[in-house]
């Protein structure tokens, strides 16, 4: 190797168009064509940025009650009305962003770890462990979904906290057979033998080949699941097993306020509308990113 | 005699499917010495790969080492655990595969995975492990060794790929590297570079080589000896030499017949009739009685022992057992 070394210096100068294009780069090129995928995105990043910021715009705070003003229709003063007691449906709404996403974010979160974990181990190493833990998903999957959240929420009893558990619960065994299928492909692949012909670890492998390579359709699902998740939230909450009063969770909001969708309609409205921007947002941006990290899975 | 570096014998390595056992690797025997290039020469099917995947303890199920023995180095590697011989892989013996554009990790970068063999082994510094594999790179022939460490496979070109396995391969400098049809997903200029590769490295780190293939060519251009496999069995094996003057099993006189000369038009190129039995389908006899054109009454009654037929050399054949039924068969050779 020694009649190699003078050559070092000579290979330094690069040329600086020639950037290196790691895959993930060139999935955001392809996301960033996408319209619809950008405008999803764009919903997001808005109420994202809704519940971020939610102390600055919101007009008012949350349970400031105006009895006086009880009901009244969207103007000037209240954009989107204000409900029985008197509170500003805007500003409510603009604080519910915050525990939607809250939930959708760290039920999705939860139900990714715990499902990919179960996938890859299921998956990579097959046999046995694979039969316990697919069965297990396949008991889990044979209930209604929103079912089962109810059950665990009977249990655990019903709050936004418990809510969120029930909903990341809910979620594992789509996680896991999704990973668990991507495993089985994955570890197929020469570059996982060539890996173990270098003496690596199957923990290291798992970890360092296998995962890597499943995490596109995990982030794609996590996107879609988010949408999921946050409309499980609000089914829970309208059913009174999620958020409890006075916290301004769309789907409560929607809930206390029915019996006024023909005097205010508006205190119906505007929290489903919220939801339902939410919900698509997410659905954009989880297909455009399916579309930019699995080009196979397109039409 | 030298002592052989890696020594393989009755090896037996099984798959349990449903259709019952099947022997993939029937009682295989054979050694590679220090520095020496062994060629394993087959048709698909023949039991190569899976040889050599016993040899580095990686057949998975339902495929199972059932018998022989394995020595490297004087130790038995069919009897270590799993992490003593996850210390051999890569670190003692490497192994390149067939397919480049699939043996690296799309999402990682050469450099990263190009250290980690070298950073389980020899327990180095990031630092250092990196510097290490550019000179490896740089040994294997790449240039730009520098920036190829920061790119990602698929700005690679296949040869280049196959130039990166083997850089991963040799890293930590094993005794003995398995090269797995290396060249066959290649086109034919880069397979001749990469055979000019593994032919250099192997003068220049004296590292000996098991060369998997089922391309003669391949065999003539680096191996010093020969191990002709046939469904599961070794059927013939010799010097390079030997074996392309003398071939003694009607096998590798077919395979031989059937490499394409370009000096001598041919409307037809020739071919062994019939293809390679399944494995575990033939239960008595010689394997390849079915398709040899020489088969007689014992062919079909009983399964030939390696024969002696000249000095290192040997065949399983039952021609090679009677004089005058070897003298038939050298006549149709020459």
């Amino acid at each position: 190797m020694a009649e190699i070394a003078p050559q070092k210096q000579v290979n330094v100068s690069k040329q600086p168009d020639e950037e290196v294009i790691s895959p993930w780069r060139e999935a955001w090129k392809g996301f960033r064509r996408n319209k619809l995928a950008m405008v999803g995105m764009g919903i997001v990043l808005f109420f994202i940025l809704l519940a971020i910021f939610a102390g600055v715009i919101a007009p008012e705070g949350i349970n400031e009650q105006k009895l006086s003003e009880r009901l009244q229709s969207p103007s000037a003063s209240h954009w989107f009305g204000t409900d029985d007691f008197g509170r500003d449906v805007l500003s409510r709404i603009i604080y519910g962003a915050r525990i939607s996403l809250w939930v959708g974010f760290f039920a999705v979160l939860g139900s990714a770890a715990v499902g990919s974990l179960l996938g890859l181990v299921a998956g990579y190493y097959g046999r046995l462990v694979d039969t316990i833990i697919s069965r297990i998903f396949d008991i889990m999957l044979a209930f209604p979904s929103i079912l089962l959240a109810i059950a665990v929420v009977a249990v655990l009893g019903p709050s936004l906290r418990n809510a969120l558990i029930a909903i990341a619960i809910i979620n594992i065994p789509n996680f896991g057979r999704l990973v668990r299928s991507r495993v089985l492909s994955v570890k197929q692949e020469e570059y996982v033998m060539a890996a173990r012909a270098v003496g690596m670890k199957d923990s290291r492998i798992i970890f360092h080949h296998v995962l890597p390579n499943s995490l596109a359709p995990i982030i794609v699902q996590g996107t879609l699941a988010i949408a999921t998740a946050i409309l499980e939230a609000a089914a829970l909450s309208f059913l009174g097993l999620g958020a409890q009063a006075p916290q301004p969770e769309w789907g409560k909001m929607l809930a206390d306020s029915r019996s006024y969708i023909i005097q205010a309609p508006w205190t119906v409205f505007f929290p489903g509308l919220a939801i339902m921007l939410t919900v698509l947002g997410f659905n954009l941006l989880g297909d455009g990113l399916r579309d930019a990290l699995d080009p196979k899975m397109k039409k | 005699m030298e002592q052989p570096v890696l020594n393989v014998s009755k090896l037996e390595t099984h798959f349990f499917t449903d259709d019952g056992e099947i022997p993939a690797v029937d009682s295989v025997d054979f050694h590679i010495n220090k520095g020496e290039v062994l060629g394993i020469v087959g048709e698909s099917g023949s039991g190569k790969s899976v040889t050599s995947l016993s040899i580095m303890q990686l057949i998975q199920a339902p495929g199972k080492v059932v018998g022989g023995e394995i020595t490297y180095k004087g130790e038995n590697l069919l009897t270590k655990s799993e992490k003593e011989m996850r210390k051999i892989r890569g670190n003692e013996i490497g192994m390149i595969f067939q397919e480049p554009m699939t043996s690296l990790n799309p999402v990682f970068r050469i450099g990263n995975q190009l250290i980690e063999g070298i950073r389980i082994h020899k327990k180095w510094s990031k630092k250092k492990s990196w510097e290490h594999a550019i000179s490896i790179l740089k040994l294997v022939g790449l240039p730009r060794a520098e920036e190829l460490m920061n790119e990602y496979p698929h700005q690679l070109s296949g040869g280049m790929r196959q130039r990166v396995m083997i850089a991963m391969a040799m890293a930590c400098d094993p005794e003995v590297l398995i090269a797995d049809e290396p060249t066959t997903a290649l086109d034919v200029t880069i397979q001749a570079q990469i055979l000019e590769l593994m032919k250099k490295l192997n003068r220049e780190t004296n590292t000996s080589i098991i060369l998997i293939t089922h391309d003669l060519g391949v065999v003539a251009e680096i191996c010093d000896r020969i191990v002709v496999m046939y469904s599961g069995k070794i059927v013939e094996q010799g010097k390079t030499s030997d074996i392309f003057q003398q071939p003694k099993h009607p096998y590798t006189i077919g395979l031989i017949e059937s490499v394409p000369d370009v000096r001598v038009r041919k409307d037809r190129l020739y071919s062994i009739p019939g293809n390679v039995p399944k494995p575990g389908s033939i239960q008595k006899g010689c394997h390849f009685a079915p398709r040899c054109s020489f088969a007689f009454d014992k062919c079909f009654e009983e399964d030939p022992v390696l024969l002696e037929t000249g000095s290192n050399q040997q065949a399983r054949c039952w021609l090679h057992e009677d004089e005058k039924k070897a003298a038939v068969l050298e006549r149709v050779n020459s």
